[in-house]
């Protein structure tokens, strides 16, 4: 990997007892990087921050930030700072008081202290209120106390717990953005916990997909999702069509029939395609005489606004594409009924080829 | 809903909810302080019965050095069982707090009070005498023995015994509620571990600490019963006093005055202490 790692992660373990929490990973993560650890509940992406943070110590393996290793230090001697799901601010501090803390602590005059928190709670769009308490404040608002708290301290990796879990969709997705503008306006390197893959996907540099204390991919937003490494991931981000598949002349022999790929496989694999990939045309009008069609009924429609989800079946075959809600010149955006009988088009450029 | 009957319901569920215990405190603490209130404006009749003049005469009274160093020694004891019972209290609300056996801990701490007070505090004397259990174990030590027996420091000690148990219950209880997320956010923010649980866990617990303190204070104020038995008339606290006057000396108003002087100090110092509470000032010191 090209660039200055600032994290680094090597042969990190830590388990709880009985339960492995973390299985051996190596991670680097650049500098400004806005880098996202994405995973079901329970596969150690959190446990991963808090080791970052320093509240839980690895049982193997380092940790380094900065070429410096930080396995054994103190959480108040790392230049990291955290946003916690549940914001942990101080009830009895005023917005200015828990702003302010991080700063106090670090014995800066009372002026520089002012005029940080000043510059903080601008940076967030908080000015006017500095005198609430966090009990007055919305949990928009609260999110954003959180953020200034930690960014006032102009930390070399801002960590972040979920920190968008707590709030309702409209409100998530307009703070997604301001996330990304404020991670880019300072170029503070993120490493991001989420669970939800269209987060992940929206807002980072790079992901990271863990399972069971493991990281399974490692890759550029469109790299994982396009071309996930295996089942899981496949699985994990978005809607997947998986087809077992034997070697063939053509390319693949598959239950649909022969497909073509860009190359023949040599052994026998799991063939994945998006539901977005696939292209639904008429029977017998428009279709071009191509290799990769297959015969398919529509079964279940599923109208979401912007697009129709098909839920498909080509003998005992079960297929999902989806089609955009756009214009009806485009060829492929055309209306089926239920009980319809529809050409799906597989194009080979989208099958993804994974052996396990 | 009849709109008419509506006033009658709500005075019928008034009634019902608060009712009960309305009377029995209009009955046995109002109507008796009261009583206790217009006693001290009376004089001591030849029989020792209430009567006429009507007068500030026993508040007087209570200006004479010798009930001033009572009640400047019953302060003593308030206050340093107080703060005893805070510093030992308070830990160990924590180690219940966090202990697995939290339940068996707990029903431990309240294990004495299935015993009669008054058989414990004695307990206390044959401890602490001179030929006790104490002095002998210092003894195989080469050190003493010690008047420890009758003194100011038995009543202290016993004091504190018997009141830590209601200062470490309402700790307890705000030790369990405790977000520790908060000590993370601290430690996560440069506090270092020190001043890290000043600001992030101490002022989640002033509400058990204040609880805990107004518990041990009043009581610890007004005992008599310790002081009588280990002070032994070497120590004289304002509850010995108070029961002197209502049992020995038969002066009901004097004994009324003393009284109501110390009911009015204790509230005083309880609005004091709420109000330094309620600013969130302790925070800002440190």
């Amino acid at each position: 990997m090209a660039g200055e790692a600032l994290v680094r992660l090597v042969g990190v373990s830590k388990r709880f007892g009985e339960v492995v929490a973390l299985d051996g990973v190596d991670l680097e993560v650049q500098k400004g990087e806005f880098f996202s650890l994405l995973g079901p509940s329970g596969c150690g992406k959190t446990t991963l921050l808090r080791l970052l943070a320093g509240f839980d110590t690895p049982d193997a393996g380092r940790i380094e930030i900065a070429g410096r290793d930080v396995s054994r230090v103190p959480p108040y001697d790392r230049p990291v700072n955290t946003v916690f799901q549940n914001y942990a601010l101080f009830p009895h501090m005023t917005v200015e008081g828990n702003v302010a803390f991080g700063l106090r602590m670090k014995g800066l005059s009372p002026g520089e202290v002012r005029k940080k928190v000043a510059w903080a709670l601008e940076l967030v769009d908080l000015v006017g209120l500095e005198r609430r308490y966090p009990r007055e404040l919305s949990g928009g608002q609260r999110q954003r106390v959180a953020l200034a708290r930690a960014l006032v301290l102009e930390p070399q990796v801002l960590l972040l717990d979920e920190p968008l879990s707590a709030l309702d969709l409209k409100l998530r997705q307009e703070l997604r953005v301001e996330l990304m503008q404020l991670q880019r306006r300072l170029g503070t390197t993120f490493i991001f916990v989420t669970h939800d893959q269209e987060e992940a996907l929206v807002m980072s540099d790079r992901i990271a997909v863990m399972r069971s204390g493991r990281i399974e991919q490692v890759g550029l937003p469109d790299e994982v999702y396009e071309r996930p490494k295996n089942r899981f991931v496949a699985d994990f981000l978005g809607r997947s069509n998986l087809l077992p598949a034997k070697p063939h002349p053509l390319g693949a022999e598959t239950p649909l029939g022969p497909l073509r790929l860009k190359e023949p496989l040599v052994r026998e694999a799991l063939l994945v395609i998006r539901p977005e990939k696939i292209r639904l045309y008429p029977l017998g009008n428009g279709a071009p005489a191509r290799d990769n069609l297959v015969r398919a009924k529509v079964e279940e429609i599923v109208y979401t606004g912007a697009e129709n989800q098909y839920y498909l079946r080509s003998g005992e075959v079960r297929l999902l594409a989806y089609t955009l809600n756009q214009d009806l010149q485009e060829p492929g955006a055309e209306e089926f009924s239920y009980g319809e009988e529809v050409l799906c088009y597989l194009p080979p450029e989208n099958l993804v080829v994974l052996h396990e | 809903m009849n709109e008419a009957a509506t006033p009658w319901r709500r005075l019928f569920r008034v009634l019902v909810t608060v009712g009960p215990g309305g009377l029995w405190l209009l009955v046995f603490v109002l109507i008796p302080t009261l009583l206790v209130l217009v006693a001290s404006f009376l004089t001591r009749g030849p029989y020792g019965e209430l009567s006429g003049p009507w007068g500030l005469h026993n508040y007087a009274k209570l200006l004479q050095p010798a009930y001033l160093e009572a009640f400047a020694q019953s302060l003593l004891v308030g206050v340093l069982a107080t703060l005893l019972s805070a510093l030992m209290g308070y830990p160990l609300a924590f180690y219940i707090a966090r202990h697995p056996r939290r339940d068996l801990l707990l029903f431990l701490l309240l294990l004495p009070f299935l015993t009669n007070f008054l058989i414990r505090v004695y307990a206390w004397l044959v401890l602490l005498q001179r030929e006790g259990l104490v002095n002998a174990l210092l003894g195989a030590f080469g050190v003493g023995p010690f008047t420890l027996y009758p003194s100011f420091f038995a009543v202290l000690l016993a004091t504190v015994y018997t009141f830590l148990p209601f200062f470490v219950l309402p700790v307890y209880a705000s030790v369990e509620r405790l977000d520790w997320q908060l000590l993370e956010a601290a430690y996560d923010l440069g506090a270092k571990p020190f001043r890290a649980f000043l600001h992030a866990v101490l002022p989640q617990t002033y509400p058990g600490l204040f609880a805990g303190s107004v518990l041990v204070f009043i009581p610890a104020m007004g005992t008599f019963v310790v002081a009588d038995l280990l002070g032994a008339g070497r120590v004289v606290l304002i509850g010995n006093l108070i029961q002197q006057q209502f049992g020995l000396t038969r002066d009901w108003a004097f004994g009324a005055a003393l009284s109501v002087f110390l009911m009015g100090f204790v509230l005083l110092a309880l609005y004091l202490y709420a109000r330094l509470q309620g600013e969130r000032g302790l925070d800002e010191l440190v």
